[in-house]
């Protein structure tokens, strides 16, 4: 531990320096010391879950044991009515597609707004009225204008759930800069440009991976309740639909399963990439 | 109007009969400055100081052109005052560091010789030199937030005189900093001015700060915000801790002092008016907001 000091003020300066942290392998371990007990928690519960439908006795289509859903998992994979794999993978696709469409919009109308204030006139109330509508009740008329069958139809369900976040929450980034930022830009005499690149993109951008982390489970939501009303059937809605209806109520909470892993797993992406553009911002809230 | 050089005993700032009014509403108008006049001389270390809603950090505004006066002109190194602005002859430190928490240290120090078209090899000698001699040298790669308040104020120094700027303006740089970190920054104020022979405008509502610092401490009062003295502070330099125990400096802060409270501004035991520079800080955000 070499506290490094003040060369003017004295006293040793907290937090955050190399050398002060010890080794890597130490740092893993307290990681992992810190998630000892959500395991621990969530462990525990899949096994009273376990235990207590054989104790309770309960039918599987009321709730099968964790152990019953894995067993359907690995049954269904990858073949048979209802494939597994390939119905997780064709969602996820149109959740991306969802995804990316939804955050172009959102990000274009954002930038729009925070430089023209015409622009935030026009389309914020628009927006924020549109957000209003319970836009799930728009999936059957997306499946209609482009096609059942079209994983468009789906992707535009995800893309206009995730435009509002999205949006919302970058503008907040851009506009909400601190008036002295600005005062001192002025007196370097920048460019509205320059401020652009220079102060509000950096300061959205923590503010714009808040968003995403919403958005990835919004395109996931979108995506499968779209699904919901028809279309290819090697979809994770449909299969969650067909095999209730067939009472294979293990294969439904498999695809529930998936569904939730692979919405974890997005979300876990979006973190990560966050760390790698962002590191400050994440060293900057764990050190309070 | 635009002489590129002023000459030796030509002032580097001067104020010549500035107004400046705030409107608030429909009938409401706030009188922050009337008649000011006031010159700066190259190598000066001017302050200012003066009750709450005295205008002291409109004046300094006013002249960095951050704001605008109502009447009069600001003419800086021989331009007006909105013409230095684009020419970047202003460094500013701001009460807040105001440093980017994305940018390192170092980077943050960058940042106006970036608006100023430096190379990036020069870029990183200038930044690291100035760094250098606000002994941060070994700082350089740290982000602000893991700096303590005195340190990133002092990168905020860093950063306002890396551009060799014409006139250094201070907007009660330390306010928020405790009484000892206070006075430890004071000498390093006094220790930079003197290595690099930049102009100050300072202000300031503590006493002790304007007398220890300055060559000429202004005096101002409120409601309209006026110049009521100007002190010439003699005391020998080099100043040091030991300065602060002078007779003479005592007789200075009381001439100050007296000079405030002729001029209706209230002062506390400390030694400082009352209420801080909360009231014209508000003002003057308010009219630029």
């Amino acid at each position: 531990m070499t506290a490094m000091v003040d060369p003017v003020l004295g006293g040793s300066i907290p937090r955050n320096d190399p050398g002060r942290h010890s080794s890597r392998q130490g740092r893993t371990v307290r990681a992992i010391a810190f998630y000892v007990p959500t395991i621990v928690v969530f462990v525990g519960g899949l096994a009273a879950w376990e235990i207590l439908v054989g104790a309770l006795n309960l039918q599987s289509f009321v709730l099968p044991k964790p152990s019953a859903i894995v067993a359907a998992l690995q049954a269904n994979w990858s073949g048979g009515r209802f494939p597994l794999m390939p119905s997780a993978v064709a969602t996820l696709q149109e959740a991306l597609l969802g995804l990316a469409i939804g955050t172009t919009a959102g990000l274009i109308v954002a930038f729009a707004s925070a430089r023209w204030v015409l622009a935030r006139g026009i389309l914020l109330p628009l927006a924020v009225g549109a957000n209003a509508v319970p836009i799930i009740a728009f999936a059957p008329l997306l499946n209609n204008w482009f096609g059942l069958s079209n994983p468009l139809s789906k992707a535009l369900m995800a893309a206009v759930l995730v435009f509002f976040p999205v949006m919302a929450n970058v503008i907040r980034g851009l506009v909400q800069v601190e008036p002295a930022s600005l005062e001192l830009m002025r007196s370097y005499a920048a460019s509205e440009g320059t401020i652009l690149r220079k102060v509000r993109i950096p300061n959205a951008l923590p503010y714009f991976f808040t968003a995403m982390k919403i958005a990835t489970t919004l395109s996931l939501i979108g995506a499968i309740v779209g699904e919901y009303f028809g279309g290819a059937t090697s979809v994770l809605g449909q299969v969650i639909l067909g095999s209730a209806s067939a009472l294979k109520y293990d294969v439904t909470w498999a695809a529930i399963l998936l569904g939730a892993v692979t919405g974890i797993t997005f979300y876990l992406v979006i973190v990560a990439v966050e760390r790698i553009v962002i590191p400050w911002h994440a060293a900057m809230r764990s050190e309070g | 109007m635009t002489t590129p050089t002023p000459a030796i005993d030509q002032p580097i700032v001067r104020i010549a009969a500035v107004d400046k009014q705030f409107s608030g509403g429909d009938r409401l108008v706030t009188k922050a400055l009337e008649g000011i006049d006031l010159e700066i001389r190259k190598g000066e270390f001017v302050s200012l100081i003066g009750p709450s809603g005295c205008g002291k950090s409109t004046l300094l505004r006013i002249v960095g052109d951050l704001t605008s006066p109502t009447r009069g002109t600001v003419t800086v190194n021989g331009k007006p005052a909105d013409r230095a602005r684009r020419d970047r002859d202003y460094g500013i430190v701001f009460q807040a560091p105001v440093l980017f928490d994305w940018r390192t240290v170092e980077d943050n120090v960058k940042l106006p010789l970036e608006m100023l078209g430096y190379d990036a090899a020069r870029r990183t000698s200038r930044a690291r030199e100035m760094l250098e001699l606000m002994e941060l040298g070994d700082f350089l790669r740290h982000h602000p937030y893991q700096l303590s308040g005195g340190m990133q104020q002092r990168v905020a120094i860093a950063r306002a005189l890396a551009i060799e700027p014409a006139i250094l303006l201070m907007d009660e740089p330390f306010g928020a900093l405790d009484e000892m970190t206070r006075e430890r920054m004071n000498s390093e104020v006094l220790r930079i001015w003197q290595q690099t022979g930049t102009t100050v405008l300072f202000v300031t509502h503590s006493i002790p700060e304007a007398v220890f610092l300055s060559s000429r401490v202004v005096v101002m009062s409120a409601r309209p915000g006026r110049i009521t003295k100007v002190i010439d502070v003699d005391l020998p330099r080099p100043r040091t801790e030991q300065t602060r125990e002078t007779r003479r400096y005592f007789e200075v802060v009381t001439e100050v002092r007296e000079a405030l409270r002729a001029g209706g501004g209230a002062v506390d035991d400390a030694g400082r008016p009352a209420g801080g520079g909360s009231l014209d800080r508000t003002i003057a955000e308010g009219a630029v907001g």
